[in-house]
């Protein structure tokens, strides 16, 4: 990455032209560094969306068919909680890694797999509220077939959370941006360490304050390309299955 | 589950039955029984209460008064029960998939649920579309795949919300023809229709509802020549103008 | 469809994850200040220690406040720092071992080249404050918990103004890392302290150049601390001694007096110094 920074420039339209000739490069030179800061940056947020689906979608599920009290509560509670501010999260997480922390123990602070835990702490609630709307809207219509057919509560959230499956696609997709964009509470549990949890979004905030303007929107632009990629390709799957299962 | 097993002679009964919703009586203590193999045709006016009558029937309501009794038994049900909607709620899978669900959820599994699928899906002539999404079926096919599912399940009582609503004619001939069938092979039929001709050609036993209350349960043959309630016999002549 | 795919997702991000992160080598953890990291020297002196020991070095870079506080919490094995006065208080508190004086480099004062409070070319960093503070003319403090910001106090007190009670607008605290305050200076066309390493390295300098150098009083000390075993088990007390033995040896002081940017040498050696 460093062989391709462009030294000693100011601001301005100079520098926007200059970040997308070096994204442009970027995108097509397979820098070694470069490709593997993408990496953990893709392993990272995949894997913390994978871990907030397995906790969000059940518990959406749950929340939307389940009538218990307080049940507006966990709702309101839910959707506060996409608002999480990343730093916070990222401290609290901080806290309870660390060595002098509860889980201290462990040896996680600094490592991918804490990046991972702050990201999943964010997102579940982003999932959750969302497969709480999608499957409640499911449930309205689906409940008295459910019933009629003698599905349990079990059965009934499992049948619901794949037929919604094409919503929900698009559920964790804005699981994974979330994750994929983040850098407050990445940077704070990762330590930003080179070649161990640097990230692109912690890799754009270094060449930031470094002043290297360019190559830090150089990378911005790649990150987005990156997810922009990801989407278009969830959104021609989601066409196709609509066309194919209705 | 042979169905040399199961005892067939067994009536639902409701007594005294009342439905409150938001304060109005939607059903008003009702009293009937559905005899075992029976084609009982629930009729009415609209908003009269038939869909509330089939589901407080099936047992996917409660009666806020009164109760309903299975086979003797007041908890939900130990006849089969299956109930085809009005419109059906499909799910997102191939024909066959939505009928092995239905087997699934009621515990059939493996070469029994699919050798189950195929015959229902062959019954109603969806034997080619098996593999088709569901979703994407014509409206007189989802219904037939609704009443495939329905009948893969070998209910002992079948319930029908009027299934033929929005079908063409020979859609509707189709669901007809279809739910003789499932009646000859000794299942018990319980089904609303607004087509009166529908319910001659196939009822043997009326109910008829006006706001909530029941004026008659008779057998079909009497009800259409000579209806014992003032309210069966105005539905009837309007029915005729 | 879908579950074969989040398997696969499931199966491929864990491998990625392990691939990327188990590292072959063993590793010690040092917190260590945006100047070093941001300056380069890093990854010019680490390459050379690793090659050396087999160790991998995993550095995690902020201010030096927050560095000690990651030693005290045991989340590092080594502390890289440069506020001595911190230092020896985190080291009276029982949180490390002992404080070996690696480097120095030195603090230079940033400002536009149309110079309001006519510092330019001054070799008495005092003076230039005191004319800074009478012109009332714009100065971006870190005013976070770093070794530069503590520097800056010190100056403004050598100077002989009280900033706590004398800052006015001017006066712009911005609580950032180096690199974000050189950022926030160049927009600003202000006055900044900054460390020379930081400085040569950063790339958007806008008007700003070095106005005042070469003062004493400008001297910046690196000191590193193995972080306290006793107290933190935890900490890999044998591979952190080798850095710190690394560093003090002539081998390492050679690898950080041959770092340059431009032909410029950053940071100058003085280990075995009681600096």
């Amino acid at each position: 990455m460093h062989e391709i920074a462009v030294p000693g420039t100011i601001g301005g339209v100079d520098t926007i032209a200059q970040s997308f000739e070096l994204a442009l490069r970027m995108l097509t030179h397979f820098d070694s560094r470069l490709t593997q800061i993408v990496g953990l940056s893709l392993a990272v947020s995949l894997s913390s969306t994978l871990c907030s689906a397995l906790i969000g979608l059940p518990l959406g599920a749950a929340v939307a068919i389940a009538r218990f009290p307080g049940r507006n509560g966990v709702i309101v509670a839910l959707n506060a909680a996409m608002g999480l501010p990343p730093v916070v999260v990222g401290l609290a997480v901080y806290l309870l890694l660390s060595r002098a922390g509860p889980l201290g123990e462990f040896g996680l602070l600094f490592t991918p797999a804490a990046m991972v835990i702050a990201q999943t702490v964010l997102i579940v609630p982003i999932i959750a509220a969302l497969t709480r709307q999608i499957i409640e809207d499911a449930w309205a219509e689906y409940r008295e077939q459910l019933q009629s057919l003698h599905a349990g509560w079990w059965q009934a959230g499992l049948t619901l959370l794949w037929d919604t499956r094409f919503s929900l696609l698009t559920v964790l997709l804005a699981g994974f941006g979330r994750a994929a964009a983040e850098v407050g509470a990445v940077i704070i549990v990762g330590g930003n360490i080179d070649g161990v949890t640097r990230v692109m979004t912690t890799a754009i905030a270094l060449e930031t304050s470094k002043g290297d303007l360019p190559l830090a929107l150089g990378l911005g632009i790649v990150l987005i390309t990156l997810v922009m990629a990801l989407n278009v390709g969830a959104y021609v799957t989601r066409g196709w299955a609509r066309a194919r299962f209705g | 589950m042979g169905e040399v097993e199961i005892p067939l002679g067994q009536p639902i009964v409701a007594n005294g039955a009342s439905v409150v919703r938001r304060g109005v009586r939607v059903l008003d203590r009702i009293d009937v029984t559905i005899s075992p193999r029976s084609c009982t045709f629930v009729l009415g006016p609209n908003g009269s209460g038939k869909s509330t009558l089939l589901r407080l029937l099936h047992g996917l309501i409660h009666p806020d008064e009164g109760d309903v009794t299975w086979g003797g038994e007041t908890a939900r049900p130990p006849l089969r029960h299956a109930m085809v909607f009005q419109r059906p709620v499909l799910l997102r899978r191939s024909a066959v998939g939505n009928v092995r669900h239905a087997l699934a959820l009621a515990g059939v599994r493996g070469a029994e649920a699919a050798v189950r699928a195929h015959h229902a899906l062959a019954r109603v002539g969806l034997a080619a579309l098996a593999h088709r999404a569901a979703r994407v079926l014509s409206g007189g096919e989802q219904q037939r795949l609704a009443l495939a599912r329905a009948a893969a399940l070998e209910p002992d009582v079948l319930f029908l919300d009027e299934p033929t609503a929005s079908l063409d004619p020979p859609s509707t001939r189709a669901v007809e023809d279809i739910v003789q069938a499932i009646h000859a092979a000794g299942t018990t039929i319980v089904m609303t229709t607004h087509r009166l001709a529908q319910a001659k050609r196939l009822a043997d036993e009326v109910i008829f509802l006006e706001g909530g209350r029941v004026t008659e349960g008779t057998p079909a043959s009497q009800f259409f020549t000579e209806p014992s309630s003032p309210e069966g016999r105005a539905f009837l002549e309007g029915e005729r103008l | 469809m879908i579950t074969r795919g989040l398997g696969l997702l499931l199966v491929a991000s864990s491998m990625l994850l392990s691939s990327l992160a188990s590292a072959d080598n063993p590793f010690i953890v040092v917190a260590s200040t945006t100047s070093t990291e941001q300056s380069g020297l890093f990854s010019h002196l680490l390459p050379a220690f690793t090659k050396d020991t087999g160790i991998d070095v995993r550095v995690v870079a902020v201010g030096t406040g927050q560095a000690l506080d990651i030693g005290r919490r045991g989340d590092a094995d080594v502390v890289f720092v440069h506020d001595k006065a911190a230092e020896l208080k985190w080291l009276g508190e029982g949180n490390g071992v002992t404080r070996y004086p690696v480097m120095y480099n030195d603090f230079v004062l940033i400002g536009p080249k149309s110079d309001p409070a006519h510092v330019d070319d001054g070799k008495d960093i005092a003076v230039a404050f005191r004319k800074i503070a009478a012109a009332r003319a714009p100065f971006v403090s870190r005013a976070d918990k770093s070794g530069t910001y503590s520097a800056e106090l010190r100056l403004w007190k050598d100077a002989g103004i009280d900033i706590a009670k004398d800052k006015g607008p001017w006066y712009r605290e911005t609580g950032s890392g180096m690199g974000p305050a050189l950022n926030t200076a160049a927009a600003m066309n202000a006055y900044i302290l900054s460390d020379r390493g930081t400085w040569l390295n950063f790339h958007n300098r806008g008007d700003l150049h070095i106005v005042v150098q070469g003062d004493k009083r400008l001297f910046n000390q690196y000191g590193v601390m193995l972080v306290n075993p006793a107290k933190h088990p935890n900490v890999k007390k044998d591979l952190g001694q080798k850095f710190i033995d690394w560093l003090v040896s002539p081998r390492g002081q050679q690898a950080i007096a041959s770092y340059k940017i431009d032909g410029e040498e950053l940071f100058f050696p003085n280990a075995g110094s009681d600096s």
